[in-house]
């Protein structure tokens, strides 16, 4: 071991589990620009090539070119999978072959077998009795738990998107623990941790000595899947090659056995860079090597496929696995985090050409250095592809070593997890506010029956205290149906591989989520300063509403408005956090329905800001469509207003301008961004409308 | 004190350097053919707003336009120059970068200790010169360009900075011989840091149906990019030869 970490700076990382360490110890800031990159190799271009055909193939098959019916996907359920072994130089793959999607049944046996159906697949009869028989599924465990409340609040769609029927994801394993110890010492770990528990048996202590257990059972197992592929991945990796190898080994050992929305591989450039810098100067690879494994690493992950449903594709509009790497940021000691590995990262969008995954999510900085600001803005303008995150706010509580999950959910590497947690329809809570509980498409009463509101034209005092009430009652159920699934879910299909890459002790966020904050802020807008008028149906149900007048919308920097959409999430968020949480869950919400805000909208009925019923909301904390119109500072500074306090789980705001309205051109863009930093040559503000006449002046 | 103004953009990004509070002035004499804007001609339009309202907004996200500033453009701000004036100098107070977009029309040798007084707060001048010919000028805006070019020379002598702006409109400012002679007359002023030809679109169109207006370009072809760099190059030529 002390020779494969040979060059490395020693620090407590060598004598405890502890990457964060070995990072700061030895990473090397890099602000230098982007002319280093080298382009794809023979072998990179042709193996892509490979992959667009096979594209090709899947897309003319109906989006599915292979299913397993069979084999019920494990670390070790499968031989080794290549697209040409010889080229390959990170290899790995879920199944025995590229494009075949593995069959996942713990999260439920119905999902799989329905992804399979709907894809025109059977599950082998065998396996589905074994598993409705035999062996209890996530699933049919929530089911056996759930209230008739809780049924009636998920089917008429007040709470949305629930993992009750396959994997919850968001977890991020640290995966960089495979490369940097090898799965030798990582079991040694969790055997002394086994070891060490609590000696008298309360329930938590059993399940905490029970998960340790199948934890070191998961990294049995990686060992095995290096065995699978002919690696050694006892022992801790000698290069970078392994170490992008290992790492990727580990990842690869969580998406074989968790299907989750978001499996996400949370911030591992800069960790990488370490191995990458050692062997540049050892002259163990060359700059076009190393760009070689980074791309084929990328590939691999472009190439993560679950088996779902259309009606799961149709709410995330496609077929998302938000493997977000996040790449970038400030250390707390004040060096920015920037390696040529994010660089080499990024540059796949050119050499693989433009794709959504992986996330490659930069962790945005004031502090970052100017050449890689500019090298991902250019990044972004050619390829659309680059997500980015405000460093500079999520550093404040998850220090250094936090990654994203899925599009915002940040959490600290292998010593935080979350707990998944969906979202609860804000706009239709409101609707029930008025209707005493009863939904305004079933007509069923799905909340509590409160008296509901009769007069002609609605009157805010009266609609926020209702509305108060109604989300209260929300909370509790939504919180209680989380906790359900939570339970069952650990229960039945344990993150085992991904916890087992973190600590013993981790801290869980118990995420809950909203949606439709702009309606609901536009709505009560209206009440307060406009007049809006209920029209009902025969049965005195509040079916549609005229507004008369004109309201602050939100989404214009008008605080009038923009304080009742700050004071609905802090409200909501006091009140989850009146109730009990599964495990000792950190409550926390997000507001970031990006793509299935068309899919709740259409669930909803009119609501009072003149939005008609089925109308899709606005994503995430975006204002609602059309309604700014004061140009995107006054848009964003709404956004900006929301509690991020409340909201750590994160906030979206979708965001789409024309190029032209973004400045003269992509280098005016740049330099924008930076111009005080970056250049105090006057020439630098005005860079190319200068061309042509800076030899006179 | 107030001013009228037709609207505030709160993310410009193409009137001047930065991002910047871009804040339309309501009113203008000009009736230029192509105008995009007709909706800020009538100086009894758009609104009333104070000096503290507009920095108010400026204020509350100042860290956006960090790098940028606050534009007034129009419709023609050197309408309500007093307003203007109260604006710049509050904003000159509170160090925030000020740009004048402005066809310099109202400029006259009579008003110079007026418009001294902005020029005093005023960063940056973004000048748009419509046509280099008095007549043609006077075709498409109903003005001679005297009062244009005279500012442009005051400009010049107060060391302020500007940026020339001149649209190119197919049939009406594209030919060659006009360039030329555009780029010769800027040669001598020093004070020109920057040359920005925008080619003509029709945006503006639908504005007009909505103000029952018919519009003046008709068919008039929208002029490319490439039309618009040519012609820049054009001008520049203008300017190099005749240093």
């Amino acid at each position: 071991m002390q020779d494969l970490w040979k060059d490395f700076n020693p620090g407590v990382w060598t004598q405890e589990i502890n990457v964060r360490d070995f990072i700061q110890c030895n990473y090397t800031p890099y602000d230098g620009d982007d002319s280093f990159l080298e382009g794809p190799t023979d072998a990179t271009t042709r193996l892509w090539d490979q992959v667009m055909e096979l594209s090709r193939k899947e897309r003319e098959a109906g989006g599915v070119l292979d299913m397993d019916t069979k084999i019920i996907s494990t670390i070790t359920s499968h031989g080794p999978g290549y697209l040409d072994k010889e080229k390959e130089t990170i290899v790995g793959f879920q199944t025995d072959k590229p494009f075949k999607r593995s069959l996942q049944p713990y999260g439920g046996i119905r999902m799989a077998q329905k992804a399979c159906q709907d894809n025109g697949y059977e599950v082998d009869p065998e396996l589905v009795e074994f598993f409705t028989k035999h062996r209890k599924t996530h699933n049919a465990g929530v089911f056996d738990a759930y209230t008739p409340e809780m049924r009636a609040c998920r089917s008429s769609h007040i709470i949305t998107g629930l993992p009750d029927a396959y994997g919850r994801g968001r977890i991020i394993g640290d995966y960089r623990r495979v490369a940097l110890y090898g799965t030798q010492r990582l079991i040694e770990d969790k055997t002394n941790q086994w070891n060490s528990t609590r000696t008298i048996m309360y329930s938590d202590v059993i399940r905490q000595r029970e998960e340790l257990r199948e934890q070191i059972r998961a990294l049995e197992d990686l060992q095995k899947l290096g065995e699978i592929y002919g690696f050694d991945i006892s022992r801790p990796a000698a290069n970078v090659q392994e170490a992008i190898q290992w790492l990727y080994f580990g990842y690869l050992a969580a998406v074989k056995e968790q299907n989750g929305a978001a499996m996400s591989l949370g911030r591992t450039s800069t960790f990488l860079d370490i191995y990458a810098e050692r062997d540049l100067a050892n002259g163990t690879f060359t700059e076009q090597q190393v760009q070689e494994f980074v791309d084929h690493f990328i590939m691999k992950l472009r190439l993560v496929k679950f088996a779902r449903t259309p009606e799961y594709n149709a709410l995330f509009s496609g077929d998302p696995t938000w493997v977000t790497e996040s790449i970038g940021g400030v250390g707390i000691d004040g060096r920015h985090m920037v390696t040529k590995m994010s660089f080499r990262y990024l540059h796949t969008l050119n050499n693989l050409g433009t794709s959504p995954e992986p996330n490659l999510t930069v962790l945005w900085s004031i502090h970052l250095p100017v050449n890689f600001k500019r090298f991902c803005a250019k990044t972004s303008i050619e390829s659309s592809s680059i997500q980015y995150e405000n460093d500079d706010l999520m550093r404040v509580t998850h220090g250094d070593d936090y990654a994203i999950a899925c599009c915002v959910s940040s959490m600290r590497i292998g010593k935080e997890m979350q707990f998944f947690g969906a979202r609860a329809n804000l706009a239709k809570c409101l609707l029930y506010a008025i209707n005493g509980g009863v939904d305004e498409i079933s007509k069923k009463q799905v909340g509590p029956k409160f008296r509901p509101i009769t007069s002609e034209y609605l009157d805010y005092e009266e609609v926020m205290d209702r509305y108060k009430d109604m989300m209260k009652w929300l909370a509790q159920v939504y919180v209680n149906t989380l906790n359900i699934i939570h339970y069952m879910h650990d229960k039945y299909c344990y993150e085992r591989l991904q916890m087992a890459l973190h600590d013993k002790d981790v801290t869980r966020w118990f995420a809950t989520g909203i949606a439709g904050l702009s309606v609901v802020a536009d709505s009560l807008s209206a009440i307060k300063y406009a007049k809006v008028k209920v029209i009902r149906d025969e049965n005195g149900l509040a079916v549609d509403y005229q507004v008369e007048g004109d309201f602050p919308k939100y989404g214009n920097d008008d605080d009038r408005v923009d304080s009742i959409a700050h004071d609905v999430v802090h409200q909501f968020m006091t009140y989850v956090k009146g109730n009990h949480t599964y495990r000792g869950g950190r409550p926390t919400t997000s507001i970031l329905t990006i793509t299935s805000n068309v899919v709740y909208g259409k669930g909803t009925g009119s609501t009072p800001d003149g939005r008609k019923g089925g109308e899709a909301f606005a994503p995430g904390a975006n204002p609602m469509h059309g309604r700014d119109k004061h140009g995107a500072v006054s848009s964003l500074a709404s956004v900006a207003k929301l509690p991020f306090m409340d909201a750590q789980d994160g906030i979206s705001n979708t965001f789409t301008i024309i190029p032209g309205a973004l400045g003269k051109d992509d280098i005016v863009f740049a330099g924008d961004l930076d111009m005080e930093l970056d250049c105090p040559d006057e020439a630098c503000r005005i860079p190319n409308l200068m061309e042509g006449l800076d030899r006179e002046f | 004190m107030t001013g009228r103004i037709h609207s505030i953009e709160s993310f410009g990004t193409v009137d001047g350097p930065g991002i910047r509070l871009v804040v339309f002035f309501q009113g203008c004499p000009m009736r230029c053919l192509y105008c995009h804007n007709p909706d800020t001609w009538n100086p009894q339009g758009g609104h009333e707003i104070s000096v503290e309202q507009i920095l108010r907004l400026y204020q509350k996200n100042k860290s956006f336009y960090r790098n940028g500033g606050i534009t007034a453009t129009g419709g023609e701000p050197l309408m309500q120059l007093k307003f203007l004036t109260e604006l710049f100098q509050s904003a000159r107070r509170q160090k925030i970068h000020t740009c004048l977009d402005t066809s310099g029309i109202t400029y006259s040798a009579k008003k110079v200790e007026k418009i001294d007084q902005l020029l005093d707060v005023t960063d940056l001048v973004l000048l748009d010169l419509k046509h280099i010919s008095p007549q043609k000028h006077q075709d498409i805006t109903g003005h001679s360009n005297k009062n244009v070019l005279d500012f442009l020379s005051h400009l010049n002598q107060r060391g302020i900075p500007v940026w020339i702006r001149h649209v190119l409109v197919p049939g009406l400012t594209d030919d060659s011989q006009s360039l030329y002679e555009l780029g010769r007359q800027l040669a001598p002023y020093r004070c020109i840091q920057v040359l920005d030809v925008l080619p003509y679109h029709t945006m503006g169109k639908s504005k007009y149906q909505e103000l029952g207006l018919s519009y003046p370009l008709g068919d008039t072809p929208e002029a490319t990019e490439e039309q618009a760099k040519a012609a820049r190059r054009e001008i520049l030529l203008g300017i190099r030869e005749n240093r």
